[in-house]
This record gives C-alpha cells, structure tokens and sequence, in this order.
C-alpha cells in the first residue's frame, strides 16, 4: 500500500531572512474553527477553557498561549491553534477541521513591523496593536489573519494554497525595509 | 551665477551632471534648477503648444516649464521637474518636446502661426471630416505637442504602497509646520511630518528671517534635530501630501531614490503612503502667483520668491542684473536681499503708486508696470512703463511677484470650495472642508513668519485637547518678523501682445477673454475651452489669475466667477506609483493546487480560473498539438480511468439545527429530505430569478452539510449565504465557513475507477454501500478522507477528498496507479468536453442571464416549498416560451468545426443581428462521437430538435449547417455513472 505523503504549505519557500526580518513557517499543530450556534457563546467560552484553558476570544483578540491559542477568526468564530478540539464543544459550538487550510508564517525581527505595513491596510502600532491583538484583514491582496506575538513577532495565516504570494509579497516588502537602511 | 557665503549647499562636494548633453558640475543640496542657474543656464524646455523657450518660473514642485526626462532606456521618467529633481553624479537630464534641439526647435514655427492657433482652434477647425479626426487630425497634434515619453519598456523601477497611522498628521514643515510638529511632539502625540522639499524647512530656508535671533534656517534645523530625538515624532522629506480623502485618509508621495544614482538592491523608487491621521494640521505654505504681461514668459523671468529661495537656499542669482516687478510688499525683499548679496538691482517696479521703499540703493518706479520683454532664448530686456513714460532697461533676470496663493488645494479634495478673501486678494481654505483638519500659516492666509510660527502653536494645542493630550501652558513662540502684507490687485497688465496666464498649457489673457466672448463664460467651460490649469501644474500658477481674467471679461467679481474644481493628486504622481505592488505577479494572488507542482513537472500548460492556476492538459511524447492530448485524456476516463484535481471547487461546511432549512431555502430543489451519506445535485437562484450557482451538496450527518460550489462562485456563494443567513433569515441557528483549503479532492473518473480505488481504501466500495450519489468517510492509504460518488463526466465516477497536506502525494499515488490500468491524469480541455458530451452545464451557460427554464431545470424548482428567486422566476417573460433555451447542435456535415460565441439562425434569412435566433455557449470536438458537438440557446429550442438551422461564427468566419438535439450526446439514460 502506498504511503501518503505530508507537505507543509510553505515547504521549499520558507524560511526567509532580509534585513532585520525573519519570516519562517509554523506548525501551529491541529487548527478548528468554533463557531458557537445560537445563545452557546458562555458556554461555549466555558466548555473551552475547561479543555483547553482559555476563553473564548473577543473580537480582535487572542486567548492562551504558545501551543494552545483561541484566535479570533471572524464573526461569531475563533480559530483553536494546537490541540485537537475536544468533542464536548461540539455542543456549544460547530468545529470545522482547518488544520490543512491555512499556510501560517511568523514575521519576526526589528523591521517586522515596517514591513507588514507594506502589506496589511490596519494600524500595527505597538501602542494600539498589542500582544494578543488580532484582526482579520488584507495581506497584499489576500485575505488573512494577522496576530501580534511579541514586542517585534506578528502570526500571519493566508490560505494555503496562496503561500507562495504571502512569501513573494513578503520578500518584496523586507527587501525595500532593508533597502531604506 | 553663483553667490560666496550664501546657501545651504554642500560646496565641499561637487556634482557632475548632463544636461542635454553638456556636462556640468553643481553641489550637493542643488537641484538641477538651482544648478543650471548657477551655471548661468536659463533655457530649460519648451511650451506645451507653441514651443516658445521656457526656463524656469518656480523653484518648487509647482514648476511648470522646466519638465525634463531623467534617465535612458526602461526606466526614463519624463516630465521631471528640474525645480524638485536633486543632482547626484551621473544624473542624464534631456530636455522634452523640441526636435531637433532645445535652441533650435523645428516645432516653433507654431508659434508663428498663433493668431490662428488661439483657445478653440482645434474645437472649430478638426470637425470635417469626420473620420479624419482619429486616423490623421489627433495622431499630428499628439505629435507636435507635447510633453516627455515613456520609453515603452518594462519599467523595472519598483515603488511601493505603505499604510501609516498617527495622531497628528502636519503637512508641510515651514514655520507654521515646524511649530505644530514641535508642540505636540513635546505633548508625546504620535506626530507625522510630511515635508514634500528635500530640506525640513519650507520658506525659512528661502528667506533671511531670524527666528529667534537665528538664521531662520538654523532655527529651522534645531528643531528639526529635537524633533528627530523624540520617539513619537516621524520625519518624512521628500514627501508630498497629493490627497485628502474620507475618514482621515490621506495620500502622499515619496520620493525615495529618485535622488540616488546608484540604488541599494530591491530599493524603491517611489512609495506611495496611505496615512491615516486623528488629527491634521495642513501648513502647506503658498504659491507664488506671476503677472501676466506681453511676452512675460522668456526664460530669466520667474517669481520674487523663486528669485530669493535660488539666492538664498542655494546660494545662486538667476541673472547678473535683475530688475523685481510686483504689487505687493513681499516682492521688496527680493530686491533687497539680491542687494544685500552684491547683485545689481537694475529697477524695483512697484505697479501701485503709493508703494513705500526705504533705503532703497537702486532705481525705484512706483506706480509702474512692465509691458514687455525682449530675448528669444533669455530675457535681454524689459519695457518698463511709468508714470512720466516708457522706458527699457536690460537685464537677464526679471523677478515677478502678483502676490501669493495660500495652498488650499487638499482642503478642497472632499469637494469644499474656497472662500475668497478680498484683503489679501486670495482665496484661503474654508474651515471644516475636511473633518479633523486645519490649515495654519500662509496656508490660511496669514504670511507673516511669526503669525505662522503663532498659528502652528495653536493648531497643535487644539488638536492635543481633542487626541486628549495636554497642551502646554503657555503658547508663546520665537521672535520673528510680523510684517503687514499689503498688496494691490494686480493681474494682467494691459497690452496687445500675447500676456501667459498658463505657462504649462500656453493660455494667454487673450484666450480667457476668447472664451468669454464665446459664452464659455462659466469657469468650467473656459477651463476646458482654453485648458487652462488642464496642465500637470494642475492650473497652480495661473488659477486665481485666470478666474481674475474671467472674472473681469464678464463683469463679474472673482468670488462670484468661483474656481473649478481641486481634484488629488496635489501634484504630479506617476501610475507605476499608484499601481505601486501590482507589478508582474504584484497584480494578484496566486492560488495553486496541491497538485500544482506535479502537474508542471508533467509539461502540462496552466489556464487562470479565477486565481486559481488548472493544468489544461498533460501532453505525451510526440503529441504536437493540444487536440491530440485531450482526446487521449478523454479516452483514459472514457475507456479507464482519468485522474484530476477537482480542488478549486468551492466547498462549505454547513452546520446547526438550520442547515437544512437554510439550503431548502437557497437552492430550488430540496435537501431537508436527502439522507446521511448521500449527495444531491442542487441548482441556486439569484433574487432576481436567475440563475446562480450549481454544485452537490453532500449530507455528512444530520445537521452537517457540505456544499460544492463551482470554482469561478465561491465566494459569490460564500456570500450569498453569509447574506441569506445574516438578512433573510437571522432565526436560522446554522454556521458554516470555507472548506475549500482544507481538503485536496481528486475526481477519479472512468469504468476502472472503483478497481483502483479500492486498491487504495481500507474498506473496498461497492454499488451496494456506494452506488452513485453515496459519500462518507473512508481512510484512503491510513488517511481520513471523504469519498463521493459523482460524476461529472458521465462515466462510473468518484471524487475522493484528503487533508491537503496529503494532496501532492495522493495525486501522484493516483495517477500512477491510473496509468498502470490504461489511464492517466487530465485536464480542464478534456474535462470541459466530456462534460459538454453529457450536456452538463458551466458558467458558459449560467452565465447569469439564463433561467431554471432556459436551461431546462424548471422541474427542479420545487413546487412545493420557498426559495430565493422562485417568485422572480415566475415572472412572465422568464417563463415565455419563445425564450432561447438550452440545445445540443452537431453538424449535418461531420466535417464542420462548431465555435462557442457563433449564432443561430433559420435556414434562409440573412445573417444578421436582428435575424439572430440563439447563440452557442459551449462547444468542443468530441472523440466519443468522432465529431463536433455544442451546446447552446435557441428560442424555442427544446420544440424544434431535429430541425436544421445555420451556426454562423461571424468572428472567425465559421459557417455550418446543425442539427438541434437533446443537450446529452452520450449516454442519455446515465446507466453508466450507475457502473
């Protein structure tokens, strides 16, 4: 029987290290979209942090910490980032498998910020953009999830099957952040 | 010529340069204005429509004769104005518009002819005949006139677009600028300044104010390098604020490189900033506006300011003998600090009678005017007229002044108009015209340098108490000059000769009054009637004086005559800037396949299908031609089995107590009723009646859908639901979201599709737990996945679904498999033939003016429940019989080739439009059946099968009689997707 075969989305691409930014992909483990049904939201927020140990996120937000993260995906939608999602909350809530769905990169370094505003049309600031802070926004063209992880470390998810523009567009904007010097 | 000891130029590093040809040498901190000027250059272009010599009238962006081309070859960048282009070592500056040379330009003889050539000419004189006008009269006028070219090439510069966020937001960095910046940078705003000059600064680098007992540029500098010490403060130079648009959006233009001769690798020549600001103080300064009089144009004659800012920013007279004319008190102080610099003034001509000049060591004529310039390629000479007479005096530069323009155009850009203001005669901004912003300064009409320095300061507090910051205490500010700005209206100076009003687009006094004795006399008419202020100067030197012209030939006052309208970019922007990013694959995403990398590795070509990136077909060894691979392909699916990636389907996941109501209510036809594991095909309707989509939808489990949407609707439908759901029907308790990434889905089509399938499954499938339409999980190779029975080919078929990191290997797994049974992949060609064999419908089709009736799907507009668009549809004329409906056409000879896009007609009539009774939406050379097949719509299509009609493909000179058919060619009972 033949054996099948994981690739990542970024596999070949990544990573990626221009001027002060490193870009590299992550594995952010099993990926499931929440989205509470009617009147489920509390217990929905309940029934996860019991399993996995966070809240449900607000909008613009992101719960836990490295390896298990609730991520604000949308309306009325969080994306659970590591575990897989633990089947009580079927109840509160309808889980989607993703984990295939997105190409996840982290853009890390002093020059990460200036170079994701070439690409990302919202205010990144650090003073308005915290760690934990997340929106759903443009990438470029695409349509994508931005998170800040740190002082200078920002989670970025476009779909998978566009991966390798997220890196072009990317390698473009770190290449004219290093090239301002 | 150049002045020791003046000038914020770097005298210790020297600059060669070309321009047209000639090597010259400047300094660091010159542009190539103030560099030519200093090498005594003064003729720099040629006009727009006569081709009269033209130097230089500004020394900013405003310029609008001294336009060269930068460069050679790909990246030349024309239409460069010499007043903001910095000299680096090896700059190439041509001159445009004059063949064969700048002094000797062939296309002068227009000039010549301009008592024929006036404002309308072209309007009365291109008319007849007709189709002259595009094929003769329009490519001689492009011709001879005017501005520089692109090189045609690739541009290979990159620019680059960039969002920025602050509090405060100041435009521009003059005293009024600087102050504001300084105030609430010490408050710890979030401050963005944007200074479109290469120096921080603005006028106080032009003039010889003391700011505080400093050089006005000293002053200007400390606190720039204060500003530049705070962390909540950005400098931005060389960027130019060019828009004013909703919600505190503003755009501005860097210009990164374009002062750089060598560039680092992946540099940007230009980025384009989308700032977004709380609060904004605009302290852009003012123009200087010139008085129009006979042959005020000759090279050597600019502004007073332009003449000051030369001597004093970049240490140079533009002549050696200068004579300044102008209304007002400002225009003085050319004459004096030219004086003061050891310059001859050879006359100081004041056109109002009662000008005062004290100590002043050089002729002074009140009340006088200039009527007239001699010197063809330069000035040699001015007429001056007096009180007591006329008289000539000689001179290489005239200095002109009418006054200044407070630069109101950003406040106009969310359509405020200007108000007028007769004191200063000058229209400054009108208060609110853009939310959140303020003008301060000379922007606002206050010139003085110490009223700008007090405006500055108050605006900033202001805009700190509503970012909630605390202003400071006290709103004192530096010393500096107060001086009144006294002027008298000055605009033409009457005369017979042609007086320019729009140096760019060669408008004179004559024109504007042309226009209105022509009833032009509304200023949008005479705008573009004379096109004046229609230049790249955008009308920012003649303006106000052309309103005034207006104004005057109509009786009229200036505020009643009104401006035209102030549209972005403030100035000049190249497209690659605005496109800036959409360059190459910049443009748009690429979606590809898992597949995607096996598939080019396979030699087969790529077609676009929406984003996504679809191999076309897999050519074989020796196959010349595309048609040879596809008929092979469609023989592996007909005859074995055909392998290809179905992936870019849209797929959404539906789940909650709503699901299945919400699915009764957007598709025609029922799914409450289809059972777990099974698939259902469903056709989806616009609100309007018409149809939108088509896919399966399969039902995972009782509240679990999952919907199948074409590839080209995905988000179409994506959206239609997120509406239906939010809008139409809130009370449903269902969600869904894209599955389309998740999974890589793979059709396996052909009578060997189960064998091979089965080699893989870990449970083998059968017609009894998977007869057609069936789904479920399966584990394929150890993997979770999803099998569907469907077929769009017609033949005994599944699509077989894994996480997408598995897709690459499945796909190859899959085709090798295939191949070793007599099969192999294929593609979107014979994919699209086979579906057109079994009449199975795509977007060429539903191609969004057909109807459930048209396609022959009325019987699937469920009779017994609601659904979107199922009123709309019953509409009559959607329903009418005679409306061209879904057909199968096949040639009457074998032999005839059937085109996609031909149309339909009766045997007999003339093929014309009016004649047309249909047309063919799909159509393809099916090896099943050894001939041509089609599909398409004819009016009353399904009542005349059998009859023989004309297929006419006007477009490519196609003609064939066909026979109309049932829309299935091959294997109408569907036995063998039953398999």
């Amino acid at each position: 029987m033949d054996e099948l075969v994981a690739k990542s989305p970024c596999a070949g691409l990544l990573p990626l290290e221009i001027g002060a930014v490193r870009v590299e992909e992550v594995d952010l483990g099993v990926l499931t979209t929440i989205a509470p049904y009617a009147g489920q939201a509390a217990a929905t927020s309940d029934a996860l942090k019991t399993a996995h140990g966070m809240a449900f996120p607000g909008a613009n937000r992101m719960t836990g910490k490295e390896g298990a993260r609730a991520i604000w995906f949308g309306r009325d939608m969080a994306l659970l980032a590591g575990p897989s999602c633990d089947a009580t909350l079927a109840v509160h809530a309808a889980l989607t498998d993703q984990s295939d769905a997105w190409a996840s990169v982290t853009a890390s370094g002093a020059g990460a910020e200036a170079a994701l505003a070439r690409l990302v049309p919202v205010d990144l600031r650090a003073a308005t953009f915290k760690r934990g802070h997340s929106v759903r926004t443009l990438v470029q063209h695409m349509n994508g999830s931005v998170t800040r992880l740190g002082p200078d470390s920002f989670l970025i998810l476009v779909f998978r099957a566009m991966a390798p523009t997220l890196v072009h567009d990317l390698k473009l904007a770190m290449e004219a952040v290093a090239a301002r010097g | 010529m150049r002045i020791e000891g003046k000038g914020l130029i770097d005298r210790a590093t020297p600059v060669r340069f070309q321009f047209d040809g000639v090597g010259h040498t400047g300094f660091a901190g010159d542009t190539l204005a103030s560099a030519l000027l200093a090498k005594g250059v003064r003729l720099m272009g040629r006009s727009f429509k006569y081709h009269r010599p033209r130097g230089v009238l500004t020394a900013g962006s405003e310029e609008p004769n001294a336009l060269v081309t930068i460069g050679r070859g790909a990246a030349q960048e024309p239409n460069v104005r010499a007043t903001v282009q910095e000299i680096y070592p090896g700059l190439e500056a041509r001159p445009q518009n004059a063949w064969p040379s700048l002094k000797a330009d062939v296309m002068a003889l227009n000039d010549l002819a301009w008592p024929v050539l006036g404002a309308g000419f072209y309007y009365k004189t291109f008319m007849w005949p007709r189709g002259f006008w595009e094929r003769l009269y329009e490519p001689i006028i492009r011709r001879a006139a005017g501005l520089g070219a692109l090189s045609g090439a690739h541009n290979p510069d990159r620019s680059e677009k960039v969002y920025a966020f602050c509090d405060l937001l100041v435009i521009g960095s003059g005293p009024a600028g600087l102050m504001a910046a300084l105030t609430a940078g010490r408050a710890g705003a979030d401050v963005l300044l944007v200074e479109e000059d290469s120096v921080f600064g603005g006028r106080l680098n032009a003039e010889t104010f003391l700011v505080d007992g400093l050089a006005g540029s000293d002053w200007a500098a400390q606190v720039v390098a204060e500003l530049g010490e705070m962390e909540n403060v950005r400098l931005m130079r060389r960027t130019a604020a060019v828009g004013a648009y909703d919600h505190g959006t503003y755009a501005a233009v860097e210009r990164v490189n374009g002062h750089r001769g060598n560039r680092p690798e992946g540099a940007v020549l230009e980025t384009f900033w989308r700032i977004v600001a709380k609060q904004v103080i605009l302290a852009a300064g003012a123009i200087e506006r010139p008085v129009a009089f006979e042959n005020n144009d000759r090279p050597g004659i600019m502004t007073a300011g332009a003449v000051r800012a030369y001597l004093n920013r970049w240490g140079v007279s533009p002549g050696r003998r200068v004579a300044v004319f102008g209304n007002n008190d400002d225009a003085h102080r050319t004459a004096a600090d030219l004086h003061a610099a050891g310059v001859e003034v050879a006359a100081l001509i004041d056109s109002r009678a009662d000008a005062q000049v004290r100590d002043a060591d050089y002729p002074v004529y009140a009340g006088a005017v200039v009527t007239g310039s001699a010197g063809r390629l330069g000035l040699k000479r001015v007429s001056v007229k007096t009180s007591g007479g006329s008289k000539d005096i000689e001179v290489d530069c005239l200095a002109i002044s009418g006054g200044w323009n407070p630069t109101v155009h950003l406040t106009c850009h969310m359509n405020g108009r200007p108000t007028w203001r007769d004191d200063i005669a000058s229209f400054v901004p009108t208060p609110e015209s853009i939310p959140g912003l303020v003008a301060v300064g000379a922007c606002n009409g206050a010139f003085s340098t110490s009223a700008c320095l007090a405006d500055g300061a108050a605006a900033a507090g202001d805009a700190l108490k509503v970012l909630g910051l605390t202003p400071p205490r006290s709103r004192a500010v530096p010393t500096a000059e107060d001086d009144p700005y006294q002027l008298a209206p000055l605009w033409a100076v009457p005369g017979k000769g042609r007086a320019w009003i729009d140096f760019q687009n060669d408008v004179t006094v004559k024109d504007i009054k042309q226009a209105a004795t022509e009833n032009f006399s509304s200023v949008e008419h005479m705008k573009r009637y004379t096109t004046q202020g229609m230049a790249t100067d955008q009308g920012k030197n003649s303006n106000v004086a052309a309103l005034a012209v207006l104004a005057d030939a109509t009786g009229r006052g200036i505020p009643e005559t009104g401006t035209t309208t102030f549209r972005p970019p403030f100035s000049p922007v190249s497209l690659a800037t605005f496109g800036a990013g959409a360059q190459g694959m910049g443009f748009a995403p690429q979606r590809f396949t898992t597949s995607h990398a096996e598939s080019l590795a396979r030699g087969a070509p790529m077609i676009e299908a929406g984003l996504w990136y679809r191999p076309s077909y897999f050519p074989a060894e020796g196959e010349t031609h595309w048609r040879e691979s596809c008929d092979r392909e469609v023989g592996y699916v007909r005859n074995a089995v055909g392998i290809c990636d179905v992936s870019t389907l849209g797929k959404i996941d539906i789940q909650g107590e709503g699901a299945a109501e919400l699915l009764d209510f957007v598709y025609t036809n029922t799914f409450s009723t289809l059972k777990v594991g099974r698939v259902r095909y469903g056709l989806m309707l616009r609100e309007d009646g018409f149809v939108m989509d088509d896919g399966t939808t399969a039902r995972l489990g009782d509240q679990h859908y999952v919907m199948t949407t074409t590839t080209a609707a995905a988000g179409a439908v994506m959206r239609h639901l997120e509406f239906v759901h939010q809008v139409l029907c809130p009370h449903l308790d269902v969600r869904f979201t894209s599955v389309t990434e998740q999974w890589a889905q793979f059709a396996v089509a052909g009578p060997a599709s189960r064998d091979l399938l089965n080699d893989m499954l870990e449970t083998t499938v059968d017609n009894a737990n998977w007869p057609f339409m069936a789904c479920g999980p399966v584990t394929v190779s150890g993997v979770s996945g999803r099998l569907f029975r469907i077929s769009f080919s017609g033949e005994h078929a599944y699509e077989i679904a894994v996480p997408a990191r598995y897709g690459e290997s499945l796909f190859k797994c899959l085709v090798q498999r295939a191949e070793s049974m007599g099969g192999g992949a294929y593609g979107m060609e014979a994919l699209n033939v086979m579906r057109i064999e079994k009449g199975h419908i795509t977007h060429a089709e539903i191609h969004g003016r057909t109807t459930a009736f048209d396609i022959g799907f009325a019987g699937m507009v469920s009779a017994t429940k609601d659904c979107i668009g199922k009123t709309m549809a019953a509409r009559e004329g959607l329903v009418a019989s005679d409306r061209e409906r879904l057909v199968g056409l096949k040639p009457v000879g074998r032999d005839a080739e059937l085109t996609a896009g031909a149309h339909l007609f009766d045997l007999g009539v003339e093929f014309r439009r009016d004649n047309s009774r249909g047309y063919t939406t799909s159509a393809a050379f099916s090896p099943t059946l050894g001939h041509h097949i089609a599909l398409g719509f004819l009016q009353r299509g399904p009542e005349r099968l059998g009859e023989v009609i004309r297929c006419v493909d006007h477009m490519r000179g196609l003609e064939a009689e066909v026979e109309v058919c049932a829309p299935v060619f091959v294997d109408p009972e569907g036995g063998r997707t039953r398999g």
